[in-house]
């Protein structure tokens, strides 16, 4: 247990618990009062919260199996999808069309019946299964071929962005099903719950924040136990872990599934409380910076991969609004500044001015 | 008595070069071998075809007479029992000494064996023993990347010997070592053999003679001379391309 849950993990479970709690209570507060908080400012927590949980997923197989996703951003996207579709499907007749069988983009494109691959989105069970089980299953395969063939490395990250904008291109096209350039949108409800009511916001952001707490308590469960150190083994030195009897690319796959399926959920989450999922969240510059998250807050480390996303999306969303075309310089500055100044990121940094423990004395090196 | 490894007219080549040129070998259960050559006589390359890193282009290399090693690839046949230690020394640098020994021992290999392992006390206690055997004792906790390069030498070879294979392929141990540990490591692997099989690649004649054991003289590729070190090096080939240089 003290394995699972360090002074960081501590510390970090204890303020989401806290601004979880208290978030919903200031948002329902009168305005005028001292703590009240505006409610729109609910979800747009929930999303930093689902960036944060993306981050995570990402530094589960970047930080500790050194496998360098630049497609990460598909993952979330897939995902997103998933609930978009079933968001779509719960609409039903309430659409301009008012078509109860098919979407609105579906009936002005001129179909006259649903795609065999949007049945069953009409459940809602059945959309949270994809959400998770279609980018895992697209990392399973993936990296089943890129890991037997052992590709590795700069390699991967190539293959990974050129996957993200393969599919960007895909979703673009109104062929495909998915409502092409402009998405899925104009949801309703959810399970039966409207989305625009404070109460179902506040729901989707405290189902949000346990759900980065639960993937965060996972992803140090693995990384602690036997099979975190063979990933790390790998990531040190590939080639002797498969001499001593792993089979390196079991251990690839299944940790960048398991990551997938993260990024996934996190996708799941994101899209009820932002309303829409567009192509463009497959955009590769996404990907990228969920890696510039991960590495301010400090590769290999969980919670300061959270940190790391919530520090840069909050500036994010104060730079576009203030100075709006500074913001991907201050990103490109940044990852200059944390790959150049921090190596480990911010928690590098604390770590930094943490006390030492006496260290046994070193022998010179031969 | 049969071979447990048996080589027979192995060949492979890079790019047009033959760095295994018609390559016999055959080393009995319990044997401890020593392979010298000058350098680029091809010693690295019939470890790397032994542990299937490396296809050859034809030729027999058996286990126990009875497997063929060619068709496997590493983690397979490092499961048969064959455990091998790099030229460069290779440990996992950010974990600690005693994390590098116990992802060596001997256990399940699969993901979700791992995912669910719990070491137990008879394994915390071989762990021990190791550490003690290998005198790293003092360092367990210590980042493998803080060791010295003789000392990660050291460490690999007690990560050999937490895997418990049947053999052992060791290139140039003493890489990097001073005399007396050069000595130590001789005395290490002498006391493995016998148990286990040793297949010891190394260029210190010190070393060679240190380990009293039958000696494979390796050169372009294939054998070109066997026998005691006494016997081999006495031999006019021999001295040629390699002692007299
Ligand atoms: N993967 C490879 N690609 C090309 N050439 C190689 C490869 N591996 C080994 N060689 C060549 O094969 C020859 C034998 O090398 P090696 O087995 O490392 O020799 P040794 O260990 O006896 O010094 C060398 O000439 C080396 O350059
Ligand atoms: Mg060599």
């Amino acid at each position: 247990m003290r394995k699972l849950i360090d002074l960081r993990m501590g510390l970090f479970l204890a303020a989401l618990f806290l601004v979880t709690v208290l978030a919903p209570v200031a948002s329902t507060l009168q305005a005028g009062s001292t703590f009240a908080m505006p409610s729109y400012l609910i979800p747009l927590l929930g999303k930093y919260l689902c960036y944060a949980l993306l981050a995570v997923a990402l530094d589960l197989c970047w930080g500790y199996a050194g496998i360098l996703s630049l497609g990460h951003g598909a993952f979330f996207a897939l995902g997103g999808y998933a609930m978009g579709m079933h968001l779509m499907r719960e609409i039903g007749a309430r659409g301009v069309y008012a078509n109860p069988e098919l979407p609105d983009f579906m009936v002005f494109l001129g179909w006259d019946e649903l795609p065999w691959f949007w049945y069953g989105f009409s459940s809602f069970p059945f959309a949270a299964v994809m959400a998770l089980l279609v980018p895992g299953l697209l990392a399973f395969v993936f990296g089943w071929f890129a890991f037997r063939s052992r590709v590795s490395g700069v390699y991967l990250s190539i293959i990974t962005q050129a996957l993200t904008f393969a599919l960007l291109l895909a979703f673009f096209r109104n062929e495909m099903g998915f409502g092409g350039n402009n998405g899925l949108t104009d949801f309703r409800d959810v399970l039966g719950f409207s989305l625009s009511a404070p109460s179902t916001r506040i729901a989707l952001f405290v189902l949000t924040a346990i759900s980065l707490a639960a993937c965060l308590l996972i992803a140090k469960a693995i990384t602690v136990s036997k099979a975190g150190k063979v990933l790390v083994a790998v990531r040190d030195a590939e080639s002797r872990t498969r001499f001593m009897g792993y089979r390196v690319e079991s251990y690839s796959v299944f940790v960048f599934t398991v990551s997938a399926m993260m990024a996934g959920l996190a996708g799941a989450l994101y899209v009820p409380q932002v309303g829409i999922i567009n192509p463009g969240e497959f955009a590769p510059a996404n990907s990228i910076e969920i890696v510039v998250w991960v590495a301010l807050g400090g590769r290999g480390t969980l919670v300061g991969a959270a940190i790391g996303a919530l520090v840069v999306v909050a500036l994010k969303s104060w730079l576009t609004a203030t100075f709006p075309d500074l913001w991907l310089f201050a990103l490109g500055g940044l990852f200059i500044l944390v790959t150049l100044a921090l190596p480990n990121g911010l928690l590098g940094l604390l770590d930094r001015f943490k006390p030492r423990r006496a260290k046994p004395a070193q022998e010179a090196t031969a | 008595m049969t071979a447990q490894l048996y080589l027979d007219g192995v060949t492979r080549s890079f790019d047009g070069f033959k760095a295994i040129n018609g390559l016999s070998l055959s080393v009995d259960k319990g044997e401890l071998r020593a392979v010298i050559g000058p350098n680029g006589a091809g010693k690295t390359t019939m470890m790397d075809i032994i542990t299937g890193k490396t296809r050859p282009d034809g030729g027999e290399v058996l286990w126990n007479m009875a497997t063929d090693l060619t068709r496997m690839d590493e983690a397979s046949v490092a499961n048969l029992g064959i455990g091998r230690k790099f030229q460069k020394p290779t440990v996992f640098e950010t974990h600690s000494v005693e994390d590098n020994i116990r992802l060596a021992l001997k256990a399940p290999r699969g993901v979700f064996a791992s995912l669910f392992y719990r070491s137990s006390v008879a394994e915390e206690a071989k762990v021990t023993a190791l550490l003690d055997r290998i005198r790293l004792t003092h360092l367990r906790t210590e980042q493998a990347a803080n060791l010295s390069h003789g000392q990660k030498q050291w460490l690999e070879i007690g990560m050999l010997l937490a895997q418990e294979p049947q053999l052992l392929l060791v290139d140039e141990p003493a890489a990097g070592m001073t005399d007396a540990e050069t000595m130590e490591t001789a005395e290490l692997l002498k006391s493995i053999a016998g148990e286990r099989t040793v297949i010891v690649v190394e260029h210190d004649m010190d070393f060679v003679r240190a380990l009293d054991c039958r000696v494979t003289v390796l050169h372009q590729g294939s054998v070109l001379a066997e026998g005691s070190l006494d016997h081999v090096s006495a031999r006019e080939d021999v001295i040629e391309v390699y002692l007299g240089r």
